[in-house]
């Protein structure tokens, strides 16, 4: 009885001072495979036979999982559609970008980021389940690749890409050896998006595989490191991956709710509250107005460049010996290539603000473009006024891209294909690489084209820095500070009224002047007085 | 000349203590409205916070003082209030270069000459709280927002703040010129101090 006691009274204690709800280490237990998983895949007689292709593996995974190709089919990962409220069909295929600019005529090169088999043109079967690629997602062994302009299939036999090798893959060993996606599956396509690692996103590259604290504090693989990884805050139900770029949340008013999110996907908030700051009231103040990622992203592509310009009408030069050229800059990253243009890169990049109320407007390929000034590809909406809005980090990606200038829309040029196809990258011909894209996206082209400078913003969710590395009050509330530009509120530290700071400086050096000129007269008068009592 | 006691203890630390409190509040307020950096944003905000706390408990401390021991009588006018002041205002603008006597003699029971008494009281009773008021509403907006305050009144709360300490700084710099109006320059001072003022017979 007196040991239960005892026992009761540490546990109770325990409880007490038990972990903050914060704590992550129960994320990801020690690994047992009998943790994991009721099913040891490569005990399944349907996956012990070498497999020729995806797809055909795609079938056998089938045969249990008999739901998920049509699961698959409502995603974006499959369909690369979102139809936004305003009526416009966004998505990867649809939307205008800054970086290789259009899916649409380029498939086979940018669908080996898509979770499918053979999109080479647009005459996909979308209803297809054999061509859902299961393994790209669920590969544990890390040795599933797509082949870099095969349509979304992996090498089926050893070959190479770009002068390196690029070895076949051993379909049966990924598929005896399939998981839960992990941060290399899904960094295979969104740590390299547009074109390579750390290109687009700046919050996104591969130093988020391995990262030490100060990188990501909440994926930190370090010692003590809470490790959690892409899927625990991109919590997935029937392979619905949550969080979207082009219906994001600006502002998460429900507060806790973790593991359970009620507004989709996990946020900030969903883990850390409404009222984050413990030891810091006034901090708290701020919650209703910037994002975290504000204040806790201090800068983005810490360990990795990110680009960030992009000049397409600077393509197409050859050196003397009329051989296409590439130019390093010291850290070995492309400046200039023939194929695409200029470049520019840059590491530990302080974010661009805006005000944010979750709402993206997208320039599509049909809206006229006002080319007298920089084109916004996409911009955020929001107000300081407004309830839903906060400020948040953006990278901004700018760059200049062909757009028709008859029609003043986005063009959507054929770059990748053979020679004589029209591609501009075996043909180096602008009007003609547009005439074949445009032809085969069935839209017009006046056959008038240029240049035109654009940008395009991406908001910032990743690479959360340790709290002892979040910005300080001053880099806002100063002159000059982070929000500088922003206008229209009052930002205590930066703003101030003009006509009472002259005002105030008019009290002070009257009142001055004042004093100085009494205290004189006063000298002076005592001094003659002085005199003359002498006299 | 005579040596009178004019100021008790209390009266002495409440002085220097709201001294030294309004001198950081304004330095430490000033940076926090970017003119300059001393602190840092983040400890000058801190400290003007926490000094805040300590003027109005310096302020309540005083009016607890004064009503309890009635020397508050000091700062009441008998007579001609404006005709009083402008006596004092004349000896400031001409008595004092001609080395007119001071038009209202120091004593016990009356140290504070009409002006003084209209000046601090006006600090006293209308500028500080009134800056006070403003102060803490600017620090509580948000508090005061979800009661139902025009978010935008920020702005106009945030600028006469700072117009107020833009004045305060005003009779901080007349305030410290005054006190070598005395009998001698140092005599004021020295009072504040010591208690004891050397005042003329």
């Amino acid at each position: 009885m007196k040991k239960l006691l005892v026992l009761l009274i540490c546990l109770s204690v325990y409880m007490f001072y038990m972990p903050s709800p914060l704590s992550a280490r129960s994320f990801h237990l020690s690994v047992d495979s009998l943790m994991i998983s009721t099913a040891d895949h490569s005990k399944f007689e349907q996956l012990k036979r070498p497999f020729e292709t995806g797809p055909e593996v795609t079938e056998a995974c089938l045969e249990c999982h008999t739901e998920a190709a049509k699961q698959i089919h409502q995603t974006k990962h499959w369909s690369w559609e979102v139809l936004m409220k305003d009526g416009k069909m966004l998505g990867k295929q649809h939307v205008v970008n800054n970086f290789c600019i259009s899916v649409e005529g380029n498939e086979p090169r940018c669908t080996s980021c898509h979770i499918g088999y053979g999109w080479k043109d647009r005459n996909f079967d979308f209803t297809s389940q054999r061509n859902v690629d299961c393994l790209v997602c669920h590969d544990g062994t890390g040795t599933y690749k797509k082949y870099p302009s095969g349509a979304g299939h992996p090498a089926y036999s050893d070959t190479s890409f770009g002068g390196k090798p690029f070895p076949a893959v051993d379909l049966a060993y990924v598929a005896q050896n399939v998981a839960n996606p992990n941060r290399h599956n899904c960094g295979i396509c969104h740590f390299e998006g547009g074109g390579g690692d750390a290109v687009k996103h700046g919050d996104l590259d591969n130093s988020l595989i391995e990262p030490m604290a100060h990188v990501d504090v909440h994926m930190s693989t370090e010692k003590d490191g809470l490790n959690m990884t892409c899927t625990d805050c991109h919590q997935t139900e029937g392979h619905q991956v949550p969080g979207s770029r082009y219906e994001p949340h600006a502002r998460d008013v429900h507060g806790f709710d973790y593991p359970l999110p009620d507004d989709y996907p996990t946020t900030c908030s969903s883990c850390h509250g409404l009222e984050p700051h413990k030891d810091y009231a006034k901090l708290n103040d701020h919650v209703d107005k910037l994002a975290c990622q504000t204040c806790h992203i201090p800068t983005i592509a810490r360990e990795r460049p990110t680009k960030m310009w992009w000049d397409w009408s600077k393509a197409g030069q050859f050196n003397e010996q009329g051989k296409q050229i590439t130019r390093k800059d010291s850290a070995g990253l492309a400046v200039y290539m023939t194929k695409k243009g200029e470049f520019e890169w840059a590491t530990d990049v302080v974010p661009e603000y805006r005000w944010f109320n979750g709402e993206m407007n997208y320039v599509t390929f049909l809206t006229e473009i006002d080319d007298s000034a920089v084109v916004e590809i996409n911009h955020p909406d929001g107000e300081p006024g407004d309830s839903l809005s906060r400020i948040w980090p953006f990278k901004v990606h700018r760059g200049k891209q062909p757009y028709d200038t008859v029609l003043k829309r986005f063009v959507k040029p054929t770059l990748y294909g053979p020679k004589g196809s029209g591609a501009y990258w075996s043909d180096f011909d602008w009007d003609r690489a547009i005439t074949t894209g445009m032809e085969y996206a069935g839209m017009e082209y006046s056959g008038s084209y240029d240049f035109v400078e654009t940008e395009m913003y991406w908001p910032i969710s990743h690479m959360v820095a340790p709290k002892t590395e979040s910005l300080g009050c001053a880099d806002c509330h100063s002159r000059n500070g982070r929000l500088q530009n922003l206008a229209g509120f009052y930002l205590p530290g930066r703003d101030a009224n003009p006509f009472v700071e002259m005002l105030g400086l008019l009290v002070i050096i009257s009142s001055l002047a004042g004093v100085l000129v009494h205290g004189y007269m006063r000298f002076v008068s005592s001094k003659r007085r002085t005199g003359e009592g002498h006299s | 000349m005579r040596k009178v006691y004019l100021y008790a203890r209390f009266q002495r630390f409440w002085h220097w203590m709201q001294a030294f409190i309004i001198f950081s509040l304004l330095v430490t307020g000033l940076e926090v409205h970017g003119l300059f950096e001393l602190l840092g944003y983040e400890a000058a905000f801190h400290v003007h916070n926490a000094f805040a706390w300590g003027l109005v408990l310096f302020i309540v401390l005083a009016f607890f003082w004064y009503i309890t021991t009635g020397d508050f009588r000091q700062y009441l006018i008998e007579g001609n209030l404006v005709e009083k002041i402008m006596m004092q205002v004349r000896y400031y603008m001409i008595g004092i270069f001609k080395n007119e006597p001071h038009p209202f003699k120091k004593n016990e029971i009356s140290r504070l000459n009409p002006l003084q008494r209209i000046t601090y009281l006006m600090l006293t009773l209308v500028g500080l709280p009134l800056q006070i008021i403003f102060g803490f509403a600017y620090y509580y907006y948000n508090e005061l927002v979800a009661l139902g305050m025009n978010p935008d009144w920020i702005e106009p709360i945030a600028v006469i703040h700072t117009l107020l300490a833009y004045m305060l700084i005003g009779f901080v710099i007349m305030h410290v010129y005054m006190t070598t109006t005395g009998h001698t320059v140092t005599s004021n001072i020295k009072a504040m101090i010591t208690g004891w003022e050397e005042v003329e017979e």
